[in-house]
């Protein structure tokens, strides 16, 4: 709140500067700044007010936890009080197996999700919009109809459809002689790519499909006219076209892998390959509410924290010097 | 548009048998674990473990639609209620804040905006997970753990829909509007709620719906900040007879009658307000 009251001072007075007839205009043009920037404080306030108790001080209550600890000297009979420690918590989710385990999952995890949802969300998106695809309503509806299927209850129907007796795809699959283990060691984390990219890849196939539309036609036409065929089209005209989008969908969907909760947090009532530290996110969870270990809880939040922000900017970066690279060709 | 395109560049019936199969079977793929989640909601605990899933003899539809409100006590309905409750007043409260708060940016010039836009954009970043914590110490100073605020007040937050909220502002309220109205000697908040907000209708809608979705699938800050039962919104509490079922088998059929029943409520929006949402998507997209 205070940060926009601060903020939203003059920025007036350099308009004020220009040419006035008289000094009862300028005094009128003052007064009318004033009600538009209290009009402007009053609509943004709700909203920043939000921002601060949310947001800013949940993440400086982080940053001050992952430097403190709760002590309990004497053999813990004394009071509790809480004292710095430095990096010492750092130190600790840094060395933690599990921890660096959880981080080497999600890696591993964001690899094969990515690129397959990125890749299959425009590969769809192209050929829809190439025009040859009959019910193409339809086709879109359908492939949009998991994204309002909450993440739990997609998890829960794609357990069942892993779990042996109930699921008719293992039946399928026993019925040709094939025995296998959905949520086996090997098979784990594309299992739970495979219900991330259910549910969200027809989300970002629309997302896609509106950017395609609104590439203006004489751009495509052209190119038909200088001969190249549909797919040439499709990759080498409307794909750069759309690279806005394309950045936007891989910074989304890295954003949201990087929190990977919901999923594994489901399979785990089911599957033994699921311990409660299996990604990042679990083992703040566990460290937090678990083990009341705010300080290693915070220290992992922050680590996350910053993992997140230095991968979106480096995927920023790494496409605006493409961009720039593009341009200079 | 696409006729067009397609007369121009005249794909060879192979291509195009293709190009039909793959979609085929992608929407094959998107949509047959919804009609499994359908057609195992009708079937009985004995039919769903074995029986040919297309079999109709053990038809228990309605079986298990009472069942799952009489279990434990009616909480489903609860549960349902509480979901509702959350998400529409929810998300309706938290579009109308960010979508004000996106005009502002847009009409109004004052020192630092940009930097301060920078910091909205920035939230969007931040995984809730890292929130969590802190969240749950600050509520239980505030006494509001295990409470409907807990819960309530954090999903309001919605920075993307202030960065929505200024596009949409820049597209759809022409700046010669307000000047207009101002010309008129109509106060600034006046002209916002009488005039702009009705331009901005659709964006609105969309940033709601948005939101409702994002507060309907919404799992781990209940899981967080709740312990009383009663309390749960749907994903939470399906979550826990999930958990229950490994013990107690004929918590199965309910979980997943109870799923069918969650995912109604956003289809309906969604269809409902498809007109709204889909120019929505391009105006995030196109920027």
């Amino acid at each position: 709140m205070t940060a926009t009251t601060q903020q939203r001072v003059p920025a007036g007075t350099a308009r004020a500067a220009a040419p006035s007839p008289s000094t009862a205009g300028l005094r009128a043009r003052r007064a009318a700044r004033r009600r538009q920037l209290t009009a402007c404080g009053v609509l943004m306030t709700p909203f920043f007010a939000l921002l601060v108790t949310v947001f800013l001080i949940p993440v400086g209550t982080a940053v001050y936890l992952s430097f403190y600890s709760d002590d309990q000297p004497g053999l813990g009979f004394g009071p509790e009080r809480t004292v710095f420690v430095g990096l010492r918590s750092y130190a600790a989710v840094l060395t933690d197996p599990t921890f660096l385990g959880g981080l080497g999952t999600v890696a591993l995890y964001c690899l094969i999700y990515i690129p397959l949802m990125v890749a299959g969300a425009l590969a769809l998106a192209l050929l829809l919009d190439s025009g040859v695809v009959r019910l193409r309503a339809f086709a879109q509806l359908g492939l949009f109809l998991p994204h309002a299927v909450p993440g739990i209850i997609a998890a829960l129907i794609w357990l069942y459809l892993y779990t042996p007796g109930i699921s008719p795809v293992i039946d399928l699959f026993a019925r040709a002689d094939i025995t296998i283990d959905f949520l086996g060691v090997h098979t784990v984390i594309p299992s739970i790519v495979n219900i991330a990219l259910w549910s969200n890849l027809g989300y970002n196939m629309v997302v896609f499909y509106a950017a395609l539309q609104a590439v203006p036609r004489e751009v495509i036409e052209a190119s038909v006219v200088d001969g190249a065929g549909p797919v040439r089209t499709a990759l080498q005209v409307k794909t750069p076209l759309v690279r806005a989008s394309i950045v936007m969908v891989a910074i989304f969907t890295l954003i949201w892998a990087l929190q990977l909760f919901t999923e594994p947090m489901l399979l785990s009532q089911s599957s033994p390959m699921i311990n409660s530290r299996f990604s990042p996110s679990m083992y703040i969870y566990d460290a937090a509410f678990t083990r009341n270990n705010y300080g290693l809880a915070a220290a992992a939040s922050v680590v996350l924290l910053v993992c997140t922000i230095a991968l979106s900017y480096g995927v920023t970066r790494f496409t605006s010097r493409a961009d720039v690279a593009e341009e200079a060709r | 548009m696409s006729a067009t395109d397609s007369s121009l560049s005249r794909p060879k019936l192979l291509g195009r048998t293709t190009v039909n199969v793959v979609v085929a079977v992608s929407v094959l793929y998107t949509l047959l674990p919804v009609l499994w989640l359908v057609l195992a909601a009708a079937k009985n605990r004995d039919a769903l473990f074995g029986s040919d899933l297309l079999s109709l003899s053990d038809f228990s539809f309605v079986q298990n639609l009472e069942d799952l409100f009489a279990m434990d006590g009616g909480l489903y309905g609860r549960w349902y209620l509480n979901s509702l409750l959350y998400a529409v007043l929810g998300a309706a409260v938290g579009a109308l804040l960010s979508v004000a708060c996106g005009y502002a940016f847009d009409k109004y010039r004052f020192r630092h905006k940009e930097k301060l836009f920078g910091l909205v954009l920035a939230a969007v970043m931040v995984p809730q997970t890292v929130l969590a914590l802190p969240l749950y110490l600050m509520a239980s100073e505030a006494g509001l753990v295990n409470t409907f605020w807990a819960v309530f007040v954090p999903v309001l937050f919605n920075p993307f829909g202030v960065y929505l909220g200024r596009i949409f502002s820049r597209g759809y309220v022409p700046d010669e509007v307000l000047e207009a109205a101002r010309v008129d000697g109509a106060g600034e908040l006046t002209t916002y709620a009488r005039v702009a907000l009705r331009m901005l209708g659709p964006g609105l809608i969309t940033v709601f719906l948005f939101q409702l979705t994002a507060i309907w699938n919404n799992f781990f800050l209940p899981m967080v900040m709740l312990s009383d039962q009663d309390l749960y919104p749907v994903s939470l509490g399906l979550y826990q007879w999930n958990s229950s079922a490994s013990v107690s088998p004929e918590y199965y059929p309910v979980v997943i009658m109870g799923s069918l029943l969650a995912v109604l409520p956003l289809i309906l929006a969604f269809v409902l307000l498809q007109r709204f949402w889909r120019s929505g998507l391009t105006a995030g997209a196109v920027k």
